[in-house]
Order: C-alpha cells, then sequence, then structure tokens
C-alpha cells in the first residue's frame, strides 16, 4: 500500500506540472497583461500612451476636465440645460453617423462622473478615439461642443444625471444602454435596433413578414455601424468564456491599452455599471451556472460514497489473498 | 447440433445455445490476473470506463448538434447549453472526458515502458495500444472541428495543411480531404461523420484487437515476473489463493478496478463541475472566421508535444520530423535490444535514466509547444527538447544493446 501511494504521487506530480505548464503558466505568457486604472478617468493612461504631438493637446483636455470637476454642479439648472442632450438622447432616437444614441435613463448610476464630463467637453477626446477623427470625418456627438460650451452648465449637466438618472439598473439594461447600440447579443435576442419582436407567420405562405421587415431594418443599422466602425462589432453572446474577465475589464475601461488603434470608444462605466456589464456578460455567456453549482456537490457525494464502498468491497475480497 | 432439452432456468436456456458458463469461465472467473499488481493497472477499465462515458454524453449531444457551418456554434454553445435539459452536463462530460482520456493513455503508455509490458511476446499489445492511441488522436481532431469556433477552423486549416507535404506542394490533396479550397460545409459535414461513425466504429475493434491481444501473453505484473500461469491457476482454483500468483478477473480484479475508478470519476466530476475551462480554449468561444487568424493557433495539450517537435524546423525537415514523432512509439518493442524483461529501475542505470529523461523531454515539449514561438527562450528549449527527443530515440538501440542480462 505504502508503494502504491509513493506511485500515486509521482503520477499526481508530473500532472500537476503538466497542468500548470499547459495552463495557468502558458495563458499568463500568451497574452500581455495590462492593469486596470481602477475605472478612474482622468486620462492618466491617454497622456502616457500618446504621440508626441498629441500629448500636449490631452494635457490640456484632462487638465481642464479636472478643472471643471472641481465645480459645483446645480442639479435644476442642468434638468434645464439637459434638454440640448434629450434632443437626440431619448427612446425615439434614429441613427446618428453610425449611431443610435443611447437613452440616459441609467447615465448617473452607469458612467463615472469624470467621465461624463470629459465627454460633453470633447466626446472623441473622452472616448480616446480622437485617432479616428483627426482628418476630416467628426464624432457623431462632435456637435455638443458648440452647443455646451460653458463649464459651469457642463458641472450641472453631470450634476443633474448624477442625482436624478442614477436609479438602480438591470443588469441587462446595463448592457443595452452602454454597450447594445453596435454590440449585438444574440442568445438574448438582443440587436443594435432592439429585443426581436415575438411576430408570426403567415400560416398559408409560411413567410413571416414582420419578421422579415425587422430583419431588414436590422441589417441596414448594421451596415451603417459597420461603416462607422471600419467593421462589425462583434455579438458578445458568449465573449466572456473567449476572453478572461481581466481582460474585459480593463478592455471596457480603456480599449486601446489592449488593442492600440481600435475604433472601439471608451465608454467610461463607473464601479456599478461595469458590475452590472459584466455580470449581464456572463449570464449569457455561461447560463448554466447556477445549475452546475446546485447539482456538483451531489454528484461528487455520490462518487465519494461509490468509491467507499468500492473499498470495502475490494478490502473484502483481497483480505485472504495475501 | 447441440443438445436442446427443456431449460430449468433461463441460465441453463441461455447455457444450451451461447454456453454462457463456459463463456462466464473465459471472460471472468477463469481469466487470470496476476496478483502483484498496483493501482496503474487499473488504467485500461478506467480508460474503457471514459471511452463509455464519451459514447454515451456523445449520443446525448449528437441529438441536438446541428453539423451545418451556420448553425454548428450555436447549436453547441446556445441550444445544447440554454434549451436542453442537462445539455450543459452532457457537454462538459465529453469535453472534460475527451481531455482525460488522453491523460490516462498517456499513464498507460508510460507505465507499459516502465514495466517493459511491451517485450517477449507482449508486441502486439503494444502495437494495438498504439493503434488506438492514432486513432484516439483522430478521434479527437474530429471531434474539435465540430463546434465549429475559430480554434475549431484554424486547427482545421492549419493541420490540413501539414498533407499539402510542404515542398511537395500537394495542394490537391489537401483539396481533396478539405473538400473545397478552405475548410467550409464539405469539411465539416465529412469531419463530423468521421467523429460520430467511422472513427468510433474503428476505435472499438481497436479496443476488441487490444483486449484480444493481451489474452494469450498475459498481463505483466510489478516486477515484471515471468510464472507458470497454469500452476498457478490450479492453486487458486484448489483454494490456495495465498499461494496463488494469480486471482480472477471478476470479481477479483475488478473489485480493485471499480475502487481506482470511483477515486478517478471523483477527479472526474469535480472537473465537469468546478474546472471545465482547461477543456475548452477560450478561442473557441469565437466563431469560426476565415477572415480573422488567431493571434496564436495551438492544438490541445494532448497533441502539444509533437506539434513542438513540427515548430523549431525548416518546412520540409519540420514535416518529416513530425512525421516521425507520430510513429516512431510503434517501434518501441522493435529498437528496445535488450533481452531483459523488468521493471525500468532494474534494468541499470541507462534504461532508467533513458525512461525519465523521455518522460520529461514530452514533458517540456509539451510546455513549449503552447508558449508563444516568438520568445527566443522558449524557441531555443523547444529546440533543444526536439532535438533530444530524437537523440533518446536513436540512443535506445544502443543504450538496450551494452544493456547487461538480468540472471534469473
Amino acid at each position: 500500500m505504502n508503494k502504491e501511494l509513493k506511485i500515486f504521487a509521482v503520477v499526481a506530480a508530473f500532472t500537476l506540472a503538466l497542468y500548470y505548464g499547459v495552463e495557468p503558466y502558458a495563458h499568463s505568457q500568451m497574452h500581455h497583461h495590462v492593469e486596470g486604472q481602477g475605472l478612474v478617468y482622468d486620462g492618466t493612461a491617454d497622456i502616457e500612451e500618446a504621440s508626441k504631438e498629441k500629448e500636449e493637446a490631452k494635457k490640456a483636455f484632462w487638465g481642464e476636465v479636472k478643472t471643471i470637476a472641481a465645480l459645483k454642479g446645480d442639479v435644476a439648472k442642468g434638468e434645464a440645460a439637459f434638454a440640448t442632450c434629450a434632443g437626440c438622447h431619448n427612446d425615439a432616437a434614429g441613427d446618428m453617423g453610425g449611431v443610435i444614441p443611447p437613452a440616459l435613463d441609467h447615465a448617473g448610476s452607469l458612467y463615472d462622473r469624470n467621465y461624463l464630463i470629459a465627454l460633453i467637453k470633447d466626446p472623441a477626446m473622452a472616448m480616446n478615439t480622437d485617432h479616428k477623427f483627426a482628418d476630416t470625418s467628426m464624432h457623431p456627438m462632435g456637435a455638443i461642443k458648440s452647443m455646451m460650451t460653458d463649464n459651469q452648465q457642463i458641472a450641472d449637466v453631470v450634476a443633474y444625471l448624477k442625482a436624478k438618472k442614477n436609479g438602480d439598473v438591470s443588469p441587462r439594461d446595463a448592457y443595452v444602454e452602454s454597450c447594445g447600440r453596435c454590440h449585438a447579443n444574440r442568445y438574448d435576442k438582443w440587436t443594435q435596433v432592439g429585443f426581436i419582436p415575438k411576430t408570426k407567420s403567415n400560416i398559408k405562405t409560411g413567410q413571416d413578414i414582420d419578421n422579415l421587415k425587422f430583419q431588414q431594418e436590422v441589417a441596414v443599422q448594421q451596415g451603417k455601424i459597420a461603416d462607422y466602425m471600419g467593421k462589425l462589432p462583434p455579438d458578445l453572446s458568449m465573449i466572456s468564456r473567449a476572453r478572461s474577465h481581466h481582460f474585459l475589464e480593463t478592455f471596457i475601461e480603456n480599449p486601446q491599452s489592449q488593442l492600440h488603434g481600435t475604433a472601439m470608444p471608451r465608454v467610461g462605466l463607473s464601479e456599478n455599471g461595469m458590475h452590472k456589464v459584466m455580470e449581464y456578460l456572463e449570464f449569457t455567456g455561461d447560463p448554466s451556472k447556477p445549475a452546475r453549482e446546485a447539482a456538483g456537490p451531489w454528484v461528487i457525494g455520490f462518487f465519494i460514497l461509490f468509491t467507499i464502498l468500492a473499498y470495502l468491497w475490494k478490502q473484502s475480497l483481497w483480505r485472504d489473498l495475501h | 447440433m447441440a443438445r436442446i432439452e427443456n431449460a430449468k432456468s433461463i441460465g441453463e436456456w441461455l447455457d444450451q445455445r451461447i454456453a454462457i458458463e463456459t463463456l462466464k469461465k473465459v471472460m471472468q472467473t477463469e481469466y487470470w490476473i496476476p496478483k502483484n499488481i498496483n493501482f496503474l493497472w487499473a488504467m485500461g477499465m478506467v480508460l474503457a470506463a471514459t471511452f463509455g462515458i464519451l459514447l454515451v454524453s456523445g449520443i446525448f449531444l449528437l441529438m441536438y448538434y446541428n453539423p451545418s457551418v451556420d448553425l454548428a456554434f450555436d447549436s453547441v454553445n446556445y441550444t445544447i447549453m440554454t434549451e436542453v435539459g442537462y445539455g450543459w452536463l452532457w457537454r462538459h462530460v465529453h469535453g472534460v472526458g475527451a481531455s482525460l482520456v488522453f491523460l490516462i493513455i498517456y499513464i498507460h503508455m508510460f507505465t507499459g515502458i516502465y514495466y517493459g509490458s511491451y517485450k517477449k511476446g507482449r508486441e502486439l499489445i503494444w502495437l494495438s495500444g498504439m493503434l488506438l492511441f492514432v486513432l484516439f488522436s483522430a478521434e479527437a481532431f474530429s471531434g474539435y472541428m465540430l463546434p465549429w469556433g475559430q480554434m475549431s477552423y484554424w486547427a482545421g486549416m492549419v493541420i490540413t495543411n501539414l498533407f499539402s507535404g510542404g515542398s511537395l506542394e500537394a495542394y490537391g490533396l489537401v483539396e481533396w480531404i478539405r473538400g473545397d479550397y478552405v475548410p467550409g460545409q464539405a469539411f465539416l459535414t465529412r469531419f463530423f461523420m468521421l467523429h460520430v461513425l467511422l472513427m468510433p466504429l474503428a476505435i472499438i475493434g481497436g479496443i476488441v484487437f487490444h483486449f484480444g491481444t493481451l489474452r494469450i501473453p498475459h498481463v505483466n505484473n510489478q516486477d515484471s515476473e515471468d510464472f507458470d500461469y497454469a500452476e498457478a491457476a490450479a492453486l487458486y482454483k484448489a483454494g490456495k489463493v495465498k499461494e496463488s500468483k494469480v486471482i480472477p478477473f471478476s470479481p477479483v480484479f475488478l473489485s480493485k478496478d471499480v475502487f481506482v475508478m470511483g477515486v478517478y470519476f471523483i477527479l472526474f466530476f469535480f472537473l465537469v463541475f468546478y474546472k471545465f475551462d482547461f477543456a475548452m480554449d477560450p478561442v473557441n468561444f469565437d466563431p469560426a472566421n476565415g477572415l480573422s487568424t488567431p493571434a496564436h493557433i495551438y492544438p490541445e495539450w494532448y497533441f502539444l508535444w509533437s506539434y513542438e517537435i513540427l515548430r523549431p524546423f525548416s518546412k520540409d525537415m519540420g514535416l518529416i520530423a513530425f512525421a516521425i514523432a507520430q510513429v516512431i512509439f510503434f517501434t518501441l518493442p522493435f529498437l528496445d535490444r535488450s533481452p531483459n524483461v523488468a521493471p525500468a529501475n532494474k534494468r541499470g542505470f541507462l534504461f532508467h535514466m533513458w525512461f525519465w529523461l523521455l518522460l520529461i523531454d514530452v514533458l517540456v515539449l509539451t510546455f513549449m509547444g503552447k508558449l508563444p514561438p516568438t520568445d527566443a527562450t522558449f524557441a531555443m528549449i523547444g529546440m533543444v527538447a526536439a532535438y533530444s527527443f530524437f537523440a533518446l530515440w536513436i540512443l535506445l538501440p544502443i543504450i538496450t544493446l551494452i544493456e547487461k542480462k538480468i540472471k534469473e
């Protein structure tokens, strides 16, 4: 018996070494590690990675964001000024140069305060996608730069969002509002223009015209997004299985850090927003988790019992053999 | 014709027609197994059980899997994982089982090498076992295509490309294998057929053959001792079980097998419920996309050592080295020139060292096979390990020729 345990220890040691080499170690070497910034949006990373000619502009921009952040916003005045935003950010919004502006119903709880200030000040700079708009094209939200020029007004609007648009948000709404402009999630029936509606097919022809119309609407919008972004952003149904948790968090926090030059904007999620979005991605990517965790202990318990009984049976048969 | 009389029991009725009593003796109660064995001797039954689990879980998955390039990914990741009751369990069992079956195969193989279970009458056991290894590899590869993720697609691309034969540029052959210029519908459907029909059939045949080869030379034992089975069996049947060197397959040997299987299943289901990620590469959760090549393409862990042998050489040399590595283990009974049938630690320093060096070398090759080839240090270690692999096999006939004969 003693000898068998020794042999078992050798086999186990080699197996564990094998596992360590091909899993944790290999994966640690495969991707370059990016440190998160703790969801603080103060431009530190932007300035660090900026080219020489852009560095000064970035410093100046984030310096001004800091100045605005120090101002005290007035919620009532912010509500009045918000009318400017609501012109585009409403439930009936249509496409604006490749993006359907999201409703801002939960903007206060989904997004970081500093980020919102930066976004209104200069959307392309805040999103860290200014490299895309350097020459001729304009950011779809670029007009805001001339519509809201007063720093105090920016502070007021952000104060209003933080005070009045900060209701509890479901993981699904968090995804729809902050990711769903560009990213479908077909396992949850989400498309870039909304959830797939329930429609009925004509029983005589088998054709579902309403669904075909909806599909066309999706296809048209996807074409616009692809033109704007350069390619169609991927469906994120399974992304939580395809990328590590850490990768997704740091990528969402600052897409340029993981994929330099990407057209994906930074969306400025707050801690709560990030938490909700990740919860949703894990739900669509790994929906069996609750069932798995419920069944696991029972199955393993069964096999422990099975093994004990098998050992007793073996002992009863082998006892007299030696 | 056999004598058929009125049977008094079902057993008797069956015995008259298919000699069930004789069958039971031959297959179970008088199938003699040496007593001097350890848990490594249970790996064969563990493998059979794992294959059974793969077969059953595969049948359940087959009811919902859809072998179409447009639907395959979603039928696996959505239909089976979400809509089918316990579909996730069958899938994880199948995925983890496919990985563990190779771990046990490797343990089984190196056990055979260590105890010299491929020598002196046992050559066919080794050869049929190696045949099963090749069949399981083909089964694993074809199965890996089915979820039609990024790694399915690109592994399919890379492996079928190997058949162009380097400078031979036999692209016609590659197209013939794929049924298209690139992996597509024809490719997926034929690998589906291979995975669910032809390969399993061949494996079942291979298992029967492997069991058959065991019967006459008998199972080896912990001291590789050659003894008279008839004599030992007679002792056992006479009730002198302590003195006898054998035990019957059923129930005595089986009871130990079942215990080892129990321990194995605890590990198996721990992995199924809590650590299944190791058997499912993240890259394969991105749907197949012929326009976007993944940064690193690498096979599952069990193919890494031979993949690493392909990498450090030039195109043609790499292919030749790779081809040799695929079949070199077949030659073991013929390259080992020593008459000794004994555990590696009793065969003298050289062979003992050879065994552990081979094991470590295969492990190092496996590690390096998954690391990015762009790193110069890893590439160097991989190259040294690949050369060492061939050096070890070239040395084998030499060190076994000068090995001292063990006196009886």
